[in-house]
């Protein structure tokens, strides 16, 4: 869930109401985010850094505010109050409007050559015109690119945003790929020029920019733009020239996103504008681009699209469980941006789902928005009448009733790990790897998450290590599922169920192990027998000490093994004293 | 059990006395060691209210060797004077007697005698006296016959410098009668036998009483793992409530029914490496039900049932890849799925009977899905695994916890309500809903209760309606409506249990001695 930091006092300046600090927090509530944290750069500082680092920070107050991952128009500030101003009905939704360039000149044009078709295909350009900033706009202008960059950009890998100041370049853009030594610009905060390679050197020990070289390094050309006169605009998604880049100056903006996903970037750019035209002369107005496919396709930017649903009030008052007109229905409605009205005919609801609200796509995500607005704290709390009879899995069910009748039989239960390294299922079982069956994690960030488990016995053994202050005999079990690879299988692997159990103490106690089976066997209902019943026989595995070690059998099928461990196994898990275990498989007993 | 003979000696000198006697006093009357007495009045004490004795410390003066010496000899200048005859003794031989050396120097500064250092043959020693008393001799006779009060506190203290006294700290037990004095002994029982069950003799005998003070001898047992015990009371809540358990028992599973399924774009940040673990062997998965498979595809990319979809270009690749299950709602998935073809084998079966009337197929498709669907009430709980961050509350598996009911018409009113029983049956009565995101839910609701103890609201589960985009290209009925909700298993067992580290509870390095310790789960109380 991103987080927005906000300052308190701008908030309730742009709010235009004051709020203490639980009144705040229960409108957040209410409106589906949450004031996560209230703090100060100052304390910041002094948690990340110490203290004096902090000295002669700021300590006006800000609001971290966790927001949903869809809710795009929610990531700054001008978001939030629109957001929020509009849920209190005190502001209208604005309409945002795409307008051709004043003068009747021509828009700005945006060149997308083939060359980028194997590395960033798709581009869209948006211009903001005679806009306003101050410093507090301006920081939350970059704070925003960086929230969109993060989330719906997918940390730049979808979507790359460039932001220019259009007075210093002249179009048309050519958007296009080139190998990274015939590329050379001046790139943003840097003070001479550099070629892409040299770039991608220097950025690899850059803090913030390291993250996104991944995303082009190893292509053989680079995403570039480029102004009608050579200028480099930006190296998406890496870095803008410094050439056009804006300040608190700037007055024109012309916006282009890069991308691999179209959608995402229409989306994005949307959002941009959207959300900073309000500081335009012409507020909620942005000019049109446009932008040219190498198959000389011409597609006009920004999209700001409004949608029309038609849905009716009966759909939302079944699906929320409540009882409100079509009339209230669409007022709840107006009051998440989703202006509203009534058709006329019946009980049906026009909704119109502005270009800022891309998370709606589909009409329930209208109904949820219903709910909200009506609270969904206010909707009365009723049982459904769904009748059923409930039914048990048979192997937990199972499970469950041997689980009470191990420990009546003084066993302890343990409740280790499904994952583990390939050494505690292979080497210090004395098995080879290969043999396990084992299922593997292409991507673990340690060593303890390498292989799914084959066996129950190496996390009850690392049970015992880790208990060795308890008094002897230590008698643990677990009954769960390991995991084995079955060609079988739709995914190739299936869970099985097993009982194992250890004994540890200054003798081996075969003989205990050795009665916990024949209690189990007793408990499922299996006679001691060779054909119908269960028996154990001599049988050889490595883990195990050798003469010391039985196979069992039930019916007739082998289901695991008993005996003495051996020595190295003992060893290897830290442990120091005899121990016999007993593995086995309690799926044939359903 | 001391000699019995001596207990009842004890008990007759106890008799004859007011009020109580001392051990040590007992002692030097019987003319027995102390300890022998201390035995014997333990051994009275567990014979019950015989006697009562209290223990008590006092300071004794007490002969040293060398003082038990004078007291019987008498004192090195009395030796030195009863040596001397009339006519004197030469000093030499004097300093050769035992007493010699410090009876000279005591008995000359008592001017009991003189030395005549001019004497022919040597000096001499004299008496000067006739008769001396050795008082040193007789007080150190009245400390040994424990009349050591009469002497006073300089005089003992001068006798303890020259290191005939000493002083000593005495245990002793102040011994009075008890309830139920004789100075007759009975043997006390320890135990109940089975002969004097047999013979009716424990009628006649006394018993020793118990320490009900003591601790019990261990239960020799064994323990469920406390987590366990927490899943055993969420399973019989579900089971209490009609719900049906699905099977779980599929750690791996695919992407496609991990999150395809569930409608989560195949960009989603939960499927990105970091917090996900995919399988490297077996790497894809190798079968889906086709038809299915490409109606999800349709949804995702294009959209349909109503919805925009999320107009990406889905890739199988990337459905195939087999993973750790994130969470047990890819079981819920295949649930659902699998619900919707019995509803759908139903609805084919009927169209090959009768396609004549295939004009009226909508209808009767329509009639079909309200009789066939057959509503359901799910819950499972089982591991889920998380490539994540690992701290003091997170660990890369947890168990999840979970409840689905599908049927036609239920509400969001609805999910609130069986949220509300469900929680109920925790002991948690007051909730509140704040609207949230979930990519396959829609709408999404976190649930909190308030926490007495901290005075706010906290987290306590998330839940939500699955969105039609799951639902329909499943081939469930538009009209059925699925709510759902989840929690950890963990969390509500951490607070049961207080337990602050989850590695205390969850895996090899729990603390056995608090699986041992913890108490039964009653969630409700």
């Amino acid at each position: 869930m991103p987080t927005v930091s906000v300052k308190r006092d701008l908030l309730f300046e742009a709010l235009g109401q004051k709020y203490t600090d639980e009144e705040f927090d229960e409108l957040c509530f209410e409106f589906g985010l949450e004031l996560d944290e209230i703090t100060s750069e100052k304390e910041i500082l002094i948690r990340e850094q110490g203290g004096e680092k902090a000295e002669g920070a700021s300590d006006v107050v800000l609001y971290k505010i966790d927001v949903p991952a869809n809710r795009y128009d929610l990531l700054c500030l001008e978001g939030l109050v629109r957001g929020l101003q509009v849920f209190k009905e005190k502001l209208e939704a604005p309409r945002y409007k795409r307008v051709s360039p004043a003068d009747g000149g021509e828009p700005q044009r945006l060149v997308i050559t083939e060359e980028t078709a194997s590395v960033r295909p798709h581009a869209v350009a948006a211009v903001l015109r005679n806009i306003t900033f101050t410093q507090e706009r301006y920081e939350s202008f970059i704070e925003l690119q960086e929230k969109l960059h993060q989330n719906i950009c997918r940390k730049r890998t979808l979507v790359a945003i460039g932001t220019h100041d259009l007075d210093t370049i002249s179009g048309p853009f050519t958007y296009t790929a080139k190998p990274p030594g015939e590329i050379r610009f001046k790139p943003l905060s840097q003070s001479r020029e550099y070629t892409a390679a040299e770039l991608m050197s220097l950025y690899k020990t850059d803090s913030h920019l390291r993250h996104y070289l991944h995303i082009i390094e190893n292509e053989p050309l680079y995403p570039i733009i480029y102004d009608s006169n050579g200028i480099v605009l930006s190296m998406p998604p890496i870095i803008n020239g410094d050439h056009s880049k804006i300040s608190l100056n700037t007055k024109n903006i012309f916006i282009e996103c890069t991308a691999t996903d179209l959608t995402k970037a229409k989306i994005t750019l949307d959002m941009v504008v959207t959300m900073f035209s309000v500081y335009c002369d012409e507020p909620f107005t942005v000019e049109e681009a446009e932008v040219v496919y190498p198959d000389g396709r011409l597609s006009v930017y920004p999209e700001l699209a409004y949608r029309t649903e038609t849905l009716s009030g009966d759909f939302i008052n079944k699906r929320v469980g409540i009882n409100e007109s079509a009339e209230s229905i669409a007022q709840l409605l107006t009051r998440m941006c989703l202006r509203s009205e009534v058709s006329g005919e019946g009980d049906l609801i026009q909704v119109e789902i502005p270009p800022t609200r891309a998370d709606v796509i589909h009409a329930c995500d209208i109904m949820e928005d219903a709910a909200i607005a009506y609270g969904f704290n206010n909707i009365v709390r009723s049982t459904p009448r769904t009748y059923t009879v409930a039914n048990q899995l048979p192997v937990n069910k199972l499970t469950e009733l041997l689980r009470q009748d191990l420990t009546a039989a003084g066993f302890t239960e343990a409740l280790t790990f499904a994952l583990c390294s390939e050494e505690d299922i292979a080497d210090k079982l004395r098995k080879n790897i290969t043999e396990t069956r084992a299922v593997h994690i292409s991507n673990p960030k340690t060593a303890d998450f390498q292989v799914a488990r084959t066996s129950l016995l190496p996390g009850l053994l690392k049970t015992i290590a880790a208990n060795r202050k308890m008094p002897l005999p230590l008698k643990l079990f677990e009954i769960s599922d390991v995991v084995l690879k079955d060609e079988t299988k739709d995914v190739g692997a299936r869970n099985n169920r097993r009982l194992c159990a250890v004994y540890y103490n200054k003798s081996p106690g075969f003989e205990v192990i050795h009665g916990l089976l024949d209690r189990v066997m007793q408990l499922l209902d299996v006679k001691p027998g060779r054909n119908q019943g269960y028996h154990i026989q001599a049988a050889e595995d490595s883990t195990f000490f050798p003469g010391r070690c039985a196979e069992i059998f039930s019916c007739g099928k082998s289901i695991g093994h008993l005996g003495v461990l051996h020595p190295d196994v003992i060893s290897r898990f830290e442990l120091t004293m005899p121990c016999s275990a007993i593995d086995i498989d309690i799926e044939p007993f359903l | 059990m001391a000699d019995t003979g001596l207990l009842e000696a004890l008990l007759r000198l106890l008799e004859k006395v007011d009020g109580g006697i001392d051990s040590q006093d007992v002692a030097a009357d019987l003319g027995v060691d102390h300890q022998l007495i201390v035995g014997a009045v333990k051994s009275l004490q567990a014979l019950g209210e015989v006697i009562s004795a209290e223990q008590k410390s006092s300071k004794r003066w007490e002969l040293t060797g060398e003082g038990r010496e004078i007291a019987e000899q008498g004192s090195h200048e009395a030796r030195v004077f009863n040596a001397i005859p009339d006519e004197g003794l030469p000093q030499n031989e004097l300093m050769k007697m035992p007493s010699g050396k410090v009876g000279f120097s005591k008995a000359m500064s008592n001017k009991w005698i003189r030395l005549d250092k001019a004497h022919e043959g040597g000096p001499r020693v004299f008496k000067t006296v006739e008769t001396i008393e050795d008082t040193v001799r007789d007080k150190l006779q009245l400390v040994q016959k424990g009349l050591s009060a009469k002497l006073e506190d300089k005089e003992k203290n001068e006798l303890k410098k020259r290191k005939l006294l000493s002083e000593v700290t005495v245990k002793s037990y102040w011994i009075t009668k008890g309830s139920s004095f004789s100075t007759t002994i009975t043997k006390q029982e320890t135990e109940l036998t089975p002969e004097m069950i047999a013979s009716g003799s424990w009628k006649e005998k006394k018993f020793k009483p118990y320490n009900f003070e003591a601790m019990g001898v261990a239960a020799d047992c064994g323990h469920l793992h406390p987590l366990m015990k927490v899943r055993t009371q969420f399973r019989q809540i579900f089971l209490e409530m009609g719900f049906t358990e699905m099977p779980t028992n599929n750690f791996i599973e695919s992407s496609f029914w991990n999150f395809d399924s569930l409608f989560q774009p195949q960009q989603h940040p939960a499927r990105d490496q970091h917090d996900t673990f995919f399988i490297s062997d077996p790497a894809l998965a190798h079968e889906f039900p086709q038809d299915y498979l490409e109606r999800v595809k349709q949804v995702h990319s294009e959209g349909g049932y109503g919805s925009q979809g999320y107009k990406y270009d889905w890739k199988i690749e990337e459905a195939q890849k087999n993973l750790l299950r994130t969470h047990t709602t890819a079981v819920s998935a295949r649930m659902l799925y699998k619900l919707a073809q019995q509803v759908n084998t139903h609805t084919h079966r009927l169209m090959l009977v009768s396609p004549l009337f295939s004009s009226d197929l909508t209808l009767l498709c329509g009639i079909i899905f309200q009789e066939k669907f057959t509503p359901v009430k799910y819950f499972s709980i089982d591991r889920v695994f998380r490539n994540e961050t690992l701290d003091a509350t997170h660990l890369a598996e947890f168990h999840q916890i979970e409840g689905v009911v599908a049927d036609y018409g239920l509400t969001l009113g609805n999910l609130m309500g069986i949220l509300h029983q469900f929680f109920t049956k925790l002991g948690i009565t007051k909730l509140r809903f704040k609207p949230a995101y979930n990519p396959y839910t829609e709408p999404s609701m976190e649930v909190f209760s308030y926490h007495e103890g901290l005075k706010k609201w906290v987290e306590v589960g998330n839940s939500g309606v699955f969105r039609p985009e799951m639902l329909l290209p499943m081939g469930l009925p538009e009209g059925v409506s699925v709510i759902a909700w989840g929690l950890s298993l963990e969390r509500p067992t951490m607070i049961k249990y207080g337990i602050n580290n989850i590695r205390e509870l969850v895996g090899h390095k729990v603390n056995l001695q608090m699986v041992y310790d913890s108490p039964i789960c009653r969630l409700d109380s």
